[in-house]
This record gives structure tokens, sequence and C-alpha cells, in this order.
């Protein structure tokens, strides 16, 4: 009888352990609070599904285990029942799947009026780039990539002279403007994950990837690799802090261009290495 | 209200072939050794795959350690770390769980369950197994091999992969790696075969697909599977062998590696992970399908009751398996993959919940007004039953697409595949060795010690990974050496994590009471006689126990009904064997 005891020990246990754990999801510190919603629902579902299916279980152990000259019950299928139960849970998978389908597509849209911003992954650091006052970043290519140009911007391209370079330093956001992250990598795939934000997404070489999200309150937040990139990655952290406007404005001008990186002449040099 | 288990004789249908003689072995080592007969390559299967196992199993610990008291042990560099990462997934899902489900249980059931002499194909049978050895060997080699193992993850993904900023990536070990995974594959196909011909072709008179024990319908659907997920590995491991050791690019785009410019360009990382979950989706199922067989063969005898709803089970085993193809890219939520595939991808596995349910409400309706006896194969699957619900519900987090997107790369998802594709078929292994090993020697396992293995595995095993979901939930990413100082990561996460690992030591130690109690009872074990569990499926019947080469003596066993007669009202005793024909006499036509 062990085991039916174990079994109602186990779903008590479970939903003590999930209402009195210290262990939840950090403090959200953007637009996503509907993907925490979504995880409740689900949460609820789930759980009540476990608990119902082990103490029913547990119920079945205790009730019909074992007696000298018990004999079960002779009853190979039931088509009603099993109809039933396939519709129930039919309905509750839909339950869960519809408004995580609504969210991601919201999660895919990205508002127009979202600000670019592209973070460069390289082992084990990130780096950063701004659209200068045209908004629009330049083009790049990693076999650009050199000591003197380390994201890779393409010098031939006007737009990018002016573009902001954040060279493995901290990235500052301003608060309540939806940004659009482009996710670019020059060596292996990496992952921006910062918890509170809620989104990620891989950053593959060769491809530009992206997720768009708003900041909605200011701090400082910590920046992880969550893509397995070598030994390194554990150790592949930066820095994200929202401002507000006149901070972020106050943080922006301290910043260099492309353009003043880089320098008239490396430019030329640049153009030798394309040809 | 009956009539899945038909009673006419009138359908056994006359001998169309004559029963084929068997290649005999003629000495020690064509009996014990080379030898073609599916029982003995069944234990050889079984014996190294284990093996094997016991060497993941000493690397969780290693983790473990790293993971709850990080600093304090030198020999575990962050090389190291991911070395053992790497190694215990990959022997953990490929050359353990697989290798035994297929290779060990499939050629000890199948052609029992069936009523089949052997394998159809004996002799490749015996190659399968030399292969699956070699392919361990190679395997093991990469930890001797200059730069060790590869330090890649079990996924393995390009371009880290083969770079030198992973251990291993410029060195033997992935090479050794991608060799070993082709080498099993082409092994596995050897034996895959087999096993989906036997089924196909080799049953015995009245063995209709629809009285099959859904023990064979399990391993059938997973080895189909199988046949059709591994060549996606096999191209995958091709391919990235050719851009590691020729310098193609197949999966290799321009990039930067420290400053300097590689020659590759124009390969897609993403291409691989498509292959690759091809393959890495399915094969979840086909270790859960053999699981999912077995454990409704053991609720069933050991409730004495027919397994609820057959039919049902059978065309779930069979949909999940077709469903499992189409479900791949839930792995690649956040790949950076089109994100519109994302909407495709969580439907379709979301819809694989409903089948997948419907097993669960199966076996416990199966309890259900049942006679159970809490044997220890039944404490097994009650075990599983709760891990794999467990395990099987947070599967509806990581599938629903924007639910998966905190929690991706998070120890959520390690806590999640752990449960449910770790703990879940690893229990039912544990209940299917004590349900069968009667069979295999003849003599029962003690039950003492199978008592105190079941309490600490499961206990255990849940402790272990019901609250690392919830270091996942904080954010915690997996695959970290060590979390070092992080804002959100609060104190309390250390500590939970030192108990897990001990908890994870205890576990791993308890293992080695049932490898003692497998060996002890080979001698001291009580005698089993032929049928100890009173079970009807066809291994139980055969003349001598353990079975010989051959298994059935002069005659082939003649199937009568389904392999569920448990406790059929008017019957003499409470279960009626396979190939008895009760009520009827047996009238067997020539």
């Amino acid at each position: 009888m062990a085991i039916a005891l174990l079994l109602v020990v186990v779903v008590v246990g479970s939903v003590l352990f999930h209402v009195l754990s210290p262990w939840w999801w950090t403090p959200i510190a953007s637009n996503w609070g509907y993907i925490d919603d979504t995880l409740v629902i689900t949460f609820w579902i789930t759980g009540f599904v476990f608990s119902a299916v082990v103490l029913f279980m547990a119920y079945c152990v205790w009730r019909f285990r074992h007696k000298e000259g018990a004999k079960a019950h002779y009853e190979p299928e039931s088509k009603r029942l099993e109809t039933w139960l396939t519709v129930v849970t039919a309905i509750g998978v839909a339950a869960m799947l519809a408004p995580g389908l609504y969210v991601w597509s919201h999660f895919i849209s990205v508002p127009d009026d979202a600000t670019d911003v592209e973070v460069v992954a390289q082992q084990w650091q990130w780096s950063y780039r701004l659209p200068g006052a045209d908004g629009k970043l330049g083009t790049s290519d990693s076999r650009l990539v050199s000591s003197d140009n380390p994201l890779g911007v393409n010098p031939d391209d006007p737009n990018g002279r002016d573009d902001v370079i954040v060279e493995a330093a901290d990235l500052h956001l301003p608060i309540d403007k939806p940004v659009k992250m482009l996710l670019r990598s020059i060596d292996v795939l990496h992952d921006f994950y910062v918890p509170e934000f809620r989104a990620k997404m891989d950053m593959v070489p060769g491809s530009v990837t992206y997720f768009w999200f708003t900041p909605t309150r200011t701090g400082t937040f910590e920046v992880l690799c969550a893509e397995l990139c070598g030994v390194g990655h554990a150790f592949m952290r930066g820095i994200v802090m929202v401002d507000t406007a006149e901070n972020y404005q106050a943080w922006l001008q301290q910043q260099s261009t492309f353009a003043e990186l880089s320098g008239p002449a490396k430019v030329g040099l640049a153009d030798d290495i394309r040809r | 209200m009956v009539d899945v288990t038909p009673r006419t004789v009138a359908e056994i249908p006359p001998a169309e072939v004559p029963d084929v003689e068997l290649y005999h072995p003629h000495s020690w080592w064509t009996t014990y050794v080379f030898s073609q007969d599916a029982k003995v390559i069944a234990i050889q299967y079984s014996g190294t795959a284990v093996a094997i196992g016991l060497v993941a199993l000493v690397l969780s610990w290693l983790m473990r350690l790293q993971l709850a008291f990080p600093g304090t042990f030198d020999f575990i560099t962050a090389e190291a770390y991911y070395q053992f990462v790497t190694m215990h997934g990959m022997i953990m899902v490929v050359y353990l769980l697989t290798a035994l489900f297929l290779g060990g249980f499939g050629n000890y059931l199948i052609p029992l369950m069936v009523g089949a002499r052997d394998m159809v194909f004996p002799y490749a049978n015996m190659l399968s197994y030399w292969i699956y050895l070699l392919a361990v060997l190679v395997l093991v080699a990469s930890f001797f091999a200059p730069g060790g193992p590869t330090g890649a993850g079990w996924t393995l993904y390009p371009p880290q992969a083969i770079l030198g900023g992973t251990p291993g990536g410029e060195q033997a070990g992935i090479i050794l790696m991608l060799s070993s995974l082709i080498l099993f594959i082409i092994g596995f196909t050897m034996g895959g075969l087999n096993y989906v011909v036997t089924v196909l072709q080799g049953r015995t008179r009245g063995m209709t697909l629809m009285r099959l024990p859904l023990t064979v319908w399990g391993i059938f659907t997973a080895t189909v599977m199988a046949l059709l997920a591994f060549p996606a590995l096999f191209v995958a491991s091709v391919m990235m062998l050719f851009d590691r050791v020729l310098g193609t690019s197949f999966f290799m785009p321009a990039l930067v590696e420290m400053g300097e410019q590689l020659s590759y360009g124009g390969g897609s990382p993403i291409l691989f992970q498509h292959l690759f979950w091809f393959f890495g989706h399915p094969e979840v199922y086909i270790v859960a399908l053999p699981a999912f067989g077995i454990v409704s063969d053991l609720i069933s005898t050991h409730a004495r009751k027919n397994i609820f709803g057959y039919r049902m089970m059978v065309w779930a085993i069979v949909g999940i398996g077709a469903l499992s193809f189409i479900v791949w890219a839930h792995h690649m939520y956040v790949s950076g993959m089109d994100p519109y595939f994302g909407f495709f991808f969580a439907t379709t596995t979301l819809i694989i919940a409903v089948p997948t349910a419907i097993k669960v409400y199966n076996w416990i309706l199966t309890l259900w007004r049942g006679d159970i006896h809490l044997t220890i194969p039944m404490l097994f699957a009650l075990a599983f039953i709760v891990t794999f619900v467990n395990g099987g519900l947070t599967g509806l987090f990581l599938g629903n697409v924007v639910v998966d997107v905190p929690l991706s790369d998070t120890m959520f998802v390690v806590a999640h595949f752990h449960m449910v594709m770790g703990v879940a078929p690893i229990l039912v292994i544990f209940g299917a060795i004590y349900h069968w090993y009667p069979k295999i020697t003849g003599r029962m396992l003690n039950e003492a010690l199978g008592q105190f293995h079941f309490w600490v595995t499961f206990v255990g095993a849940y402790l272990i990974f019901f609250p690392m979901h919830y270091i996942g939930l904080v954010g915690v990413p997996r695959r970290y050496v060590e979390l070092g100082d992080t804002a959100f990561i609060p104190a309390s996460v250390h500590t939970l994590n030192e108990f897990i690992t001990i908890a994870a030591l205890v576990v791993g130690f308890a293992q080695i009471v049932f490898l003692f109690n497998l060996f002890w009872s080979l001698r001291h074990g009580r005698e089993a006689g032929g049928n100890p569990w009173r079970a009807t499926t066809l291994e139980w019947q055969t003349p001598t126990t353990p079975p010989p080469h051959g298994n059935w003596g002069k005659h082939m066993p003649v199937v009568y009904r389904w392999a569920y007669d448990y406790s059929v009202p008017g019957a003499p005793q409470d279960f009626i064997a396979q190939n008895d024909p009760w009520p009827a006499r047996p009238t067997v036509p020539g």
C-alpha cells in the first residue's frame, strides 16, 4: 500500500513545491507579459491533469489491489469512454495552443516604429551597432571582418558611415521604445538571452536573425549566451542598460561612429581587400 | 463486447511453407560469441549497452559534482565539462536506450512473442551486433584520443562542432564521434530490417497483426521509424565529416574564427539542424514507443486484466510514430529559422499530445477494476506513468512555440527531457528486466533488493528532475560549466543544485544494488518455472526455460486469441495463453 501513499505524496508534494518554492521567473522588463500569461495558463491546465491522473492511479492501486479470491473485471474496450476522453483532451490542448499561437503572431510581427539595433556575437563577447542619424544600418559581411573593422561593416555603403559601433561594451536602450534586435554572428552559433526580456533568438553565422521587444522598466540586465558556443560559453556575458530618454541620449553622444573609428585611409585599404 | 478476442479455431490457416532448419552452432565460439541466435545477440547487445551506459552514468555524476561544487574539482575544466555533457547525452540516447530497446529487447522478445524460431536473417543479425560493438569501441577510443572526445554537445551543431573553440573540434574527437555514429547506423540497419521483416513475415500461424502483444507493436513501429529517421543523421554525419576533413562547406558559412578568416563559405548551419532533428525527434519516440508497448504488457499482466482499448492503443502507437516525423522543428523555435514555421510545428506538436494522452488513459483504465499485484515490474510501471505524464505535460510548455521562447536552452528543457525520455523509459527497462529475467535465466530476481532498488530509484529520480524545472524557470541556462556571479540567480539556486547532486549520487549508487542482483540471482534466485507471472503471451509458453536455440522444440505454437485474455468470465483460471484453444479442442489443420 506504500505505493498508493507515495503517489498521493508525489501529487501533494509537487503542488506544494510549486506554490511555496522561492524559484520563479525574474521580474519582467519587457512587453512580453503575454508570454508569462500563456505560461501560467499552461501551468494550470497541466497541473490539473497531472494531479487528476496520478490521484486516480493512487485510488485504483489502493481500491483494486490484489485480495485473495478477487478477480479483475473483463472489459476490452469502451468506444463511448474513449471518444469522450479524446474530445476532452483535444479541447484542453486547443485551450493551450490558441493563446500560444495568438501571442506568437505578435512575437513575429515587428511594429513599424521599432528601431534597429544590431547585436554582433563572436567567441566570446558581444558587440553592438546602432543606426546613425539616417536611421539605417549599413550592410555588413563577415568577409570584411578585420582588426580595424571588427564587425565587418561595408565601408562602401554610405548608410554605414554614421553607424554607432559599440565594441565589447555595454548596450544602452531607451525605455518604452520598441526595438528590433538584428542578430548576427561572425563565427559560431550564439543566442542573445536576457531573462528579464523573455525573448531570445539564436544568432547564425551567414544570416541575420531577429526578435523585437519594448523595454518597460529601467535597470541593468545581464546578457547571457544561450546556445553552446565552445569552452567560453558560460563566460560570454554582457550588460544591457535600459535608460530614461535623457540618459540614453547622454550615453549615445559619447559613442563613436564607424567613420570616426576607421578614418579615410583605412576605408581605402578595406576597399583594396575587397577587390 | 469481446469481438477483439476471436475464439474460433477455423481461422488458423494450414502451414503454407515447411518449417526451416536453423544454422545450429558447432562450437563454443558459435554458441556464445559469434552466435546467430537472437536471444544470445540480445544479451550481447544489452550487456554492451549497459556497460557503456555505466560510463554515461559516471559522466553524469561528474557533471553534477561540477554544478553543485564549482571550482572544487581541478580536473573538471570547462573543456572536460563539455566533453562530459556531450558523451553523456550521446551515449544515453543512442548507444544505451536505442540499442537496449531495439537490439536488446527487440532481439529477445520479437521471435518469442510472434512465435518464430529466430529472426529471419540470423547472419545479418549477428553482424548488426558486431558493428554496433565496433561503433561503441570507436566512441570509447575518443576518450583516449589526443584532445579527448568532442565537447560539441550531443546535438553536434556546426560550425562550433568542427572548430578550435570546442574540445575535439580540431582534433580527433569529432571525427571519431561522427565515424562511430555512421557505424552505429549501418549496424542498426541490419538489425532493424530483421526486426521489421520478422514481425511482418515470421509470425506463427494464427498470430494476426491485431493479436500481437503491444510490446511487439511498440518495438516494430519504433524500428520502422528508426529505419526512416537514422538516414537523416547518417547524411548529416557524412557531410559534417567532409566539412571537417576535406574542407567542404555543407554546413559552414563564411566565418571568422578568433580574428582569422576561414576558407569556408556558402554552407548552412540551419540545414544541419533540420537534418539532425528530422532524426532527433523521431528518436525520442524510437525510445518511447518500445517503452509504451512494454509497459502496456507489464500493467496488463500484473493487474490480471486485458489492456483497455487494445485497438486504440495500436492506432495510437502508429499515429504517434507517423506524427513524430512532422514535429521536428519544435526543437528549433529560436534557431533563427523562418518564424512562420512556428505555427505549423506548434500545431503538429500539440496534436501529438492527443494520441499520447489516450495511451495514458488506457493504462490507468486498465488498473481500474483490475486485480493489481504490486510486483516489482508493476511498481516500475506505475512509476513510469507518473514520470511520463509529468515529462509529457512539460512538453506542452516547450511545444507551444511562444511559451518555449523564454524556456528554451534553460535547465527547464534539461529537466523535461530527462523526465520524459530518460527516467520514464529507464523505469520501463527496469520493470521489463524484473519481468523477463525469469524467462532469460530460469530464476527470479531477488524481491527485497528489487524493492530497495525501486524505491530509491523512483523517489530519487523524481527529486532530481522535478525541482530542476524551477531552476530553468528562474532562467538558468543549460550547458553552463558554472553559473558564476549572475545577478538574477539567487543563492538558493546553488543550494538546490547541491541537493540535486546528492540525490543523483544516491540514485546512481542504488544501481549497483541492481547490478549485484542481476549476478547474484543467476545462481541464488528462486526457481521461476516456465510462466511465473501466469502470463498469456507466447514467450511464457515455451516448452523449456530458458528457451533453447529455435525456441519451440518440435512443434511451433499456434495462436488462437489475442494477447490479453486475463480474467475471462467462465475460464478455468485467470489467464488463457495465446496458444490455448479454450473452450474448443485443438484442431490444427496440417
